[in-house]
């Protein structure tokens, strides 16, 4: 590019006026959020959990409620989402992340509350916590990695593993009649009146991260309503354990599991509960 | 201020005391014979203290407590056996996270499913782990009714003097039974906990309640410093009841209901001419070896009294070290032995 061309050359001729040229030349459009800590990541090479993490991060600093806000991370690979947020946090017993959210809400009602679970914790072993929080309308943010594998056990099959698909404990490809059926934990809770908001996205395309930090975004302002449980599920990848690169996971996305798990909207709040908040700028 | 003398259940008076020791939030879920906690918190705390949660689960239960106790809350839960067993997974993560709180086990009879009535065969769950790991909770065991409120601000006291989860080890029997109870009328202070996640502050380092430690070095030293708190715990808080051992010849070791049993036994055998006495631990961990030890000098002979296949006695033979014989006498299934069959066990040793 020409312009770097130009920086570059003006840097090595006079370091003085570096930053002047910096300046200048270019606006700055991007930084990590002050909220993630400024570390190399454990996650896979174009895993959908850094992704996440970092928008999470952004909202958590657009809102400026770092102070007011406790995760839970429970089992799974990013149980050490405590290493990279910037924040009070708790680590959960595998599946219990929302019951030990629900005790984190009780104790400090005005703190945003939210847990950040993988396929396995929240829709196998902590299937039960799931539907009984909702079904309270705790009034926390789940954000739901779907991935369909066990990641950190080195991809055993998920609830939400797809139909025909080969893991490690189905490797003959997932057969429904004795593994049972990929399980659309989203749409089930959706049917629950405590849930709010409910609503499933990507991290597969400039546009899905952007729709991805909408909906967590909103899902966090809905803390400020206390109506009910705010659920974001987003439709991750494993690259490791799906035995594909970075891209040909984003072709399976596409191809297979959106087609089982469509994005969009599932559950919207009713308008006449949103009145008093500004679900465009962040503050009410 | 005169103190108003109550008569209650031992399961209402717990309640009671949670609520005055300002118990910030109670997560249970019911299972005989202990509903009456949480039946009782429902219709109590609402208006005076505390928020009452009845729970999907006990494994949520023990959850909710893990995540409330993080959050700075004064919590409390309470089962009986088979929902005790439930919640291992999470007291164990309780222990390593260092979590002040207090669980409550009114002992039902087991395995399995077992009886609704009173046993004492959850000893060794209570003081030998339960959970997974290298962990102690501190238990107490009440033998009335007043101890069953006295032990809930003791408990809590010792929870946040040492982020450590402490267990009430009671019975169906205790739990149930109806005795006259006092409240003490001390203002109640709850300490600070600077470590608890509120929200981190620019001014402060994050804070993390975890008990992952992946590397072994590091595991192993949270390890040692747990090792080194139960050391300190074994020190301080040894809590016994010494009843006619003096001169007795004869010495009987029971906590909680048995204890109870036995007192009125040693008065039996004293009537008769045979010097009993009768030594109660009320902590069960850290348990009064050394006592037992001394004592052992003494005696001719130690009976344990347990309502299970005989568990304490382990305690108490590592605590004599084979200086005088110990023998067990217990029932189980819910039978509690009356004092004149223990008695007649008792007399076959005597020579
Ligand atoms: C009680 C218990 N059972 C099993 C495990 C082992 N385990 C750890 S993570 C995990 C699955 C995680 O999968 P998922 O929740 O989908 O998260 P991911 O790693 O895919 O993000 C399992 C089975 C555990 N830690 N605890
Ligand atoms: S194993 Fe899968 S889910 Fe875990 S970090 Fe790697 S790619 Fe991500
Ligand atoms: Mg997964």
């Amino acid at each position: 590019m020409q312009e770097e061309t130009l920086i570059n050359k003006e840097i090595s001729e006079d370091a003085k006026t570096e930053q002047v040229c910096i300046e200048e030349e270019y606006e700055l459009v991007y930084e990590r959020p002050y909220t993630l800590v400024d570390r190399h990541m454990h996650y896979c090479p174009g895993c959908a959990h850094s992704t996440v993490h970092k928008l999470l991060m952004e909202v958590v600093q657009e809102l400026d409620i770092q102070d007011k806000t406790v995760g839970v991370a429970p089992v799974g690979c990013s149980v050490f989402a405590y290493d990279y947020l910037d924040i009070d946090m708790q680590e959960a017993a595998h599946g219990r992340a929302t019951a030990v959210a629900t005790g984190i809400k009780r104790i400090l009602p005005h703190r945003y509350v939210f847990t950040y679970q993988g396929d396995g914790d929240l829709a196998a072993i902590g299937t039960a916590e799931t539907i009984h929080t909702i079904n309270r309308g705790e009034n926390i943010t789940i954000i739901f990695i779907n991935n369909a594998v066990y990641g950190m056990t080195s991809g055993q099959m998920a609830p939400t593993t797809l139909s025909g698909m080969k893991t490690t404990t189905s490797p003959y490809g997932r057969d429904t009649k004795t593994m049972g059926h990929p399980l659309k934990i989203g749409n089930l809770i959706a049917q629950l009146p405590g849930a709010f908001y409910v609503t499933r996205t990507a991290v597969n395309s400039p546009l899905n991260v952007r729709k991805t930090k909408k909906a967590l975004l909103n899902a966090f302002k809905y803390q400020q309503l206390d109506k009910g449980t705010s659920f974001v599920e987003v439709v991750g990848n494993c690259p490791s354990n799906w035995k594909m690169t970075p891209l040909q996971t984003q072709d399976f996305l596409t191809n297979e599991m959106l087609k089982v798990y469509p994005l969009g909207d599932i559950k919207l709040p009713a308008p006449e509960d949103l009145v008093n908040l500004d679900i465009e700028e962040g503050v009410v | 201020m005169e103190t108003e003398v109550k008569l209650m259940k031992g399961n209402e008076a717990l309640a009671e005391a949670a609520i005055q020791a300002k118990c910030d939030a109670y997560f249970g879920y019911p299972i005989t014979p202990q509903s009456e906690v949480l039946e009782y918190l429902a219709r109590e705390m609402p208006g005076r203290y505390g928020i009452p949660l009845q729970a999907e689960s006990e494994v949520a239960a023990i959850n909710m407590i893990y995540g409330a106790a993080g959050a700075g809350g004064r919590v409390m839960t309470s089962s009986s056996s088979p929902g005790i067993s439930l919640m291992q997974e999470g007291i164990s993560y309780i222990a390593a996270a260092e979590l002040p709180c207090l669980l409550v086990n009114v002992n039902r009879g087991g395995p399995g499913l077992g009886t609704i009535q009173p046993s004492q065969g959850d000893y060794f769950q209570s003081v030998k782990g339960g959970g997974h790991g290298d962990y102690h909770l501190i238990v107490l065991a009440p033998s009335s009714v007043q101890e069953m409120a006295d032990f809930v601000f003791l408990g809590f006291e010792l929870a946040d003097k040492y982020r450590n989860p402490v267990l009430i080890l009671s019975d169906g029997a205790i739990g149930q039974m109806m005795e006259k109870v006092t409240f003490p009328q001390h203002e109640i202070v709850k300490p600070q906990k600077p470590w608890a996640t509120t929200g981190k502050s620019p001014y402060k380092e994050r804070n993390i309640i975890t008990s992952l430690h992946i590397q072994p070095e590091k595991m192993e030293e949270v390890n040692l410093r747990l090792t080194e708190k139960y050391k300190k715990i074994s020190e301080n808080e040894i809590r016994y009841e010494e009843i006619q051992t003096e001169d007795a010849e004869y010495l009987l070791v029971a906590y909680g209901l048995s204890a109870r049993i036995s007192h009125k036994v040693v008065e039996l055998a004293r009537e008769k001419g045979i010097k009993a006495g009768l030594l109660r631990p009320i902590s069960l961990y850290p348990y009064p070896y050394d006592v037992i030890n001394k004592l052992a000098d003494k005696v001719k002979h130690i009976l344990t009294v347990e309502l299970n296949a005989g568990q304490m006695i382990e305690d108490v033979r590592l605590a004599v070290n084979g200086k005088v014989p110990v023998s067990h006498y217990g029932r189980m299934g819910g039978i509690i032995p009356g004092p004149d069959e223990i008695l007649k066990n008792l007399e076959t040793y005597i020579k």
